[in-house]
């Protein structure tokens, strides 16, 4: 019930964010420039945080940039509709998978630097970026000679709902995608349950220390007891 | 009026490049490994992008499995690294090169 209060305030807190008071009636000139006010915003988070990832030489910088992009990217799902996503994208992505990015980093150690000194193949930089380039460009011309970016027939798992009204509905998308989750991908989603079962054995298997098992000691532990339990004596 | 659905899609499409370049410019694994949630965000954004150009609540499932099954693989990921940098002392993706037990 606590997190269910939790949810429900962030998800107030995220349109009130997103919508601030542009929809009441009488306000419904506003809505335009908000809407794209709160696009550019997030787009720019997402920009910069991305180039932050890429471009800087420390792993924990890389990964508080990732939380700028993982945040720009839940302000464009807020400017989508999709409030539900806004919350799990925030929750799911910044709270947990950043954090065990950084767990990570700081157990290896901060201090391990890149060998850029020691590149096996040295037109790899320059190649990387020519490729990302062309391929951004690429894509750009295709849609533009085609004019088309959506192809293809609708599904059959249900609308979003009116699309004259900013949340698609009384409920919100929160109890659309529900169902949708609990009729129609029922089966997927009970196996993303075991899929997350297994990654979870898979983590504490990999994390184990391999030679020895739970609850056994070293021998230079076992020495090391011998040895007080002697000088204590 | 709504911000038209192009402009996520190259927000989208600028998203997945910088990640995939990243992903091969970049050395330390720990980074590559962010380069590939960039192009999983950016993904996930044409996912939404078109569940409201279609109003079609199918591409918000798609995203809500994409979350699930990234952070399973952030797990499994992530484990793989810390059991391999037990062994050895470099942080780059060159180093790992024999997988060897």
């Amino acid at each position: 019930m606590r997190g269910a209060d939790a949810l429900a305030a962030l998800h107030a807190a995220l349109r009130l964010v997103a919508y601030n008071g542009v929809n009441s009636p009488h306000s419904e000139h506003l809505q335009a420039p908000a809407d794209w006010a709160v696009f550019l915003v997030g787009g720019a988070f997402i920009l910069a945080g991305a180039l932050g990832v890429v471009t800087l030489r420390n792993p924990v910088h890389c990964a508080l940039f990732l939380v700028i992009t993982l945040f720009g990217v839940a302000i464009e799902f807020i400017d989508l509709n999709a409030d539900f996503l806004a919350a799990v994208q925030i929750i799911v992505y910044a709270g947990a998978i950043v954090i065990l990015f950084l767990f990570v980093i700081m157990f290896l150690g901060v201090d391990r630097k890149e060998r850029v000194a020691a590149e096996r193949f040295p037109l790899q930089r320059p190649l990387a970026l020519l490729l990302g380039l062309g391929v951004f460009i690429l894509i750009l011309v295709l849609t533009a000679v085609t004019g088309n970016w959506t192809t293809g027939a609708h599904s059959l798992s249900g609308s979003l709902g009116s699309p004259s009204s900013p949340t698609g509905g009384a409920q919100g998308d929160v109890a659309r995608l529900g169902q949708a989750i609990y009729t129609r991908y029922l089966l997927p989603f009970e196996m993303t349950s075991a899929l997350l079962v297994i990654a979870i054995v898979a983590a504490v298997v990999l994390a184990r220390s391999r030679h020895r098992v739970a609850g056994e000691l070293s021998s230079e532990e076992q020495a090391a007891i011998q040895h007080s339990a002697e000088v204590t004596r | 009026m709504r911000v038209p659905a192009e402009w996520y899609l190259v927000v989208a499409l600028m998203l997945f490049v910088i990640g995939a370049t990243g992903l091969l410019i970049r050395r330390n694994i720990l980074v590559m490994f962010m380069c590939v949630e960039l192009m999983l965000n950016a993904v996930n954004l044409t996912f939404v992008t078109f569940s409201r150009t279609l109003n079609d609540i199918s591409g918000q499932a798609a995203v809500f499995f994409v979350l699930v099954v990234a952070a399973a693989e952030v797990v499994v990921g992530l484990g793989i690294i810390v059991a391999i940098f037990r062994r050895r002392a470099e942080a780059t993706a060159d180093d790992v090169h024999i997988l060897k037990g």
